[in-house]
């Protein structure tokens, strides 16, 4: 009987409805669309860090955890090393390039990782191979510079670096093609150690270190999982280091965090706005039918049948509108241009979307409890 | 005939910051199966809140409100809200009907409550529209018909599920005087028909004269109980007079002239008979 005056009111009143779920839909796609932003600006800072084949990360004790401001040399990577537990170590150094296309292109940023080959922090390829030679000119790029560049394994590429006063370039070969390592918000490549401290931007050309230091230094642990009891190891045989795991490093990463909780409060005012939304449409329709919903009451029409209808038609009204709202969603990301930072996971589309479902009869909670306090005599005009 | 509806020393009492309102007090009525009345007084006499605790929607301060052996005054709000919804066909003085059902879902609307809606109960819906002149409106919403078709459908939904009782308050504050006579007078042939107890608030005496018993309330109680049908017709002949501003005068008996009810009034040295009021 619900079920039927919800359906029936909803045909006749289709025009009306389908405008709520519209608005719904509108809503859908702002939290959708800013949790795709929040995703792909974090993935965008964070890929690199939270997808590296170890579970430690060694920085300079008075780093603060800035990988720019941290250096670590070859005596500290060796220490690392020995201490019981540590399964491989890698050093691992960025810096940010342009690689340069020959015709009127315009040239792609991209953050030049250095690792060394065989250890930690060279990214697993998906197509090609590994890197082999210490000084090669070779490099793996993500995926991400792939689809920017189109440049498959095998092809030749040149990179801009300003050493000194001059710029210089190099060429590098597509040996592997891993997948999505953004680091600093650009896509990457990743060199060879050496070949990485030869071609990297300098401030005084021709300045190989005859000591190379890397930023930090990846660790691999025997036991994947022993990773506290191994960071307050390393931290007590090593001196000045500080140890954190992944999470902790990219979630360190200057402006992330900031960044991130301001794209979630963003989301958040969606989600909150989008309530506020259902819930004021359906306490103006709710307002509109109080004679009607006197007289079902007065006829003997249940509280719960018109509790149900309500929640019915405001579930309806939410699911269309929210359905609307993630194709819609999912068409505009798949339309944009690779290089925007817009990536809806599958993840944050469900989380999405569930929020949203739950809005509409938390948002339509007040109207339903209106629509049940509705005296039938006072609503008919007869008290 | 057996009573349907009785009330026994019923009141209702509201205690306001400006005192105690007794706005039904000491009624006792009794109304048989089959029999129509109309429950008549001016403005704030009690003749809706005495309806409204007839239907259940009020609880009555003190007394008993039997309908079929029952007291609705000593049930609970969910008892109440069944037995209207099983036992009671209702209308009201407007927002009678569900806007966006046609008049047959309408009507149909009182049988899916009680979960008696079949083919049989869906043919019965068309019959008794059929019946009431809406044959041809069974699929119009309520926006596409007249305050009186509206009030035809009010009617027949009040009368589909076979309530005990039917109440009816001011059935005819929206219709002109041809519609609300048309809608008085099926009303109570179908009361009569159905065998049901029927009891309609009125303000116009006029239509007094349909039915088979006329309570007149002032001040929130009874002042007379008239079944006299003699005296039934002079009160609503009076009420015509008054609406057409002439001066009440003494009704004489019901004449039948070609099948219709006529009152012969003297006017001067003639008499006028008036055609179905």
């Amino acid at each position: 009987m619900a079920i039927y005056l919800a359906l029936k009111e909803m045909w006749r009143n289709r025009g009306r409805f389908f405008l709520i779920s519209l608005v719904i839909a509108l809503i859908t796609t702002l939290v959708l669309f800013v949790a795709a932003l929040g995703e792909g600006l974090g993935s965008g800072n964070r890929e690199y860090l939270a997808k590296l084949n170890a579970e430690l990360i060694v920085y300079t004790k008075t780093s603060d955890l800035t990988i720019a401001a941290s250096r670590m040399d070859r005596s500290k990577l060796a220490e690392v090393k020995r201490v019981d537990g540590v399964k491989d170590v890698g050093p691992i150094s960025f810096s940010s390039v342009s690689i340069v296309f020959g015709d009127s292109q315009k040239p792609l940023n991209v953050s030049l990782i250095g690792v060394e080959p065989g250890r930690p922090g060279e990214p697993p390829v998906l197509t090609g191979r590994e890197l082999r030679n210490r000084r090669g000119r070779e490099a793996i790029i993500d995926k991400k510079a792939a689809a920017l560049t189109g440049y498959k394994v095998g092809d030749v590429f040149t990179i801009k670096s300003t050493q000194g006063t001059k710029e210089e370039f190099y060429k590098l070969e597509v040996v592997g093609i891993s997948d999505g390592r953004q680091y600093s918000l650009q896509p990457s490549i990743s060199v060879p150690f050496l070949t990485w401290d030869e071609i990297k931007p300098k401030p005084v050309a021709d300045d190989s270190q005859s000591d190379l230091t890397s930023n930090v230094i990846a660790v691999q642990l025997n036991n994947s999982k022993d990773t506290q009891s191994m960071i307050r190891r390393i931290e007590s045989q090593v001196s000045d280091v500080h140890v954190v795991d992944r999470k902790t490093a990219y979630e360190s990463t200057p402006g992330y965090s900031a960044q991130q909780s301001t794209l979630n409060t963003q989301a958040s005012f969606a989600l909150l706005i989008g309530a506020l939304v259902i819930g004021g449409f359906f306490q103006i329709q709710t307002l509109q039918k109080v004679p009607q919903t006197g007289m079902l009451k007065a006829i003997g029409t249940p509280n719960l049948t018109i509790a149900i209808a309500a929640v019915t038609q405001i579930i309806a009204v939410t699911v269309l509108g929210v359905m609307i709202g993630s194709l819609t969603t999912l068409a505009l990301t798949l339309s944009f241009p690779p290089n925007l930072p817009i990536v809806l996971t599958a993840n944050a589309a469900a989380v999405g979307i569930s929020s949203l479902l739950m809005l509409g009869p938390v948002g339509g909670l007040v109207s339903i409890r209106y629509a049940l306090k509705v005296e039938p005599l006072k609503a008919l005009g007869l008290s | 005939m057996t009573t349907a509806l009785l009330t026994q020393s019923v009141s209702k009492t509201y205690e306001l910051n400006t005192g105690i309102i007794k706005a039904v007090n000491d009624v006792s009525v009794s109304v048989r199966a089959g029999q129509f009345v109309a429950l008549v007084g001016p403005s704030g006499s009690g003749k809706t809140t005495l309806l409204a605790m007839l239907a259940g929607l009020l609880v009555p301060t003190d007394g008993s409100i039997l309908i079929e052996g029952r007291d609705v005054g000593k049930m609970t709000e969910a008892e109440r809200t069944r037995f209207r919804r099983e036992k009671i066909g209702f209308t009201f003085q407007a927002n009678n009907l569900v806007s966006y059902l046609t008049a047959l879902e309408n009507v149909e609307l009182m049988l899916r409550l009680n979960n008696k809606y079949d083919k049989a109960g869906n043919a019965r819906a068309k019959e008794l529209l059929t019946r009431l002149g809406l044959g041809d409106r069974l699929d119009n919403l309520p926006r596409q018909l007249s305050g009186g078709q509206q009030q035809r459908v009010a009617i027949a939904r009040a009368l589909i599920h076979d309530p005990s009782v039917v109440l009816a308050d001011e059935p005819t504050a929206s219709l002109d005087t041809e519609r609300a006579y048309q809608a008085v007078e099926t009303f109570s042939s179908l009361i009569h028909e159905q065998n049901r107890a029927g009891i309609m608030v009125t303000h116009d005496l006029r239509l007094c004269q349909y039915a088979d018993q006329v309570i007149k309330m002032v001040d929130g109680e009874v002042q007379r109980v008239i079944t006299d049908r003699q005296e039934i017709l002079e009160m609503a002949a009076s009420g015509k007079a008054e609406a057409q501003g002439l001066p009440v005068l003494e009704a004489k008996p019901i004449v039948r002239r070609n099948g219709k009810s006529q009152v012969a009034l003297p006017f001067g040295s003639n008499t006028v008979a008036v055609p179905s009021i």
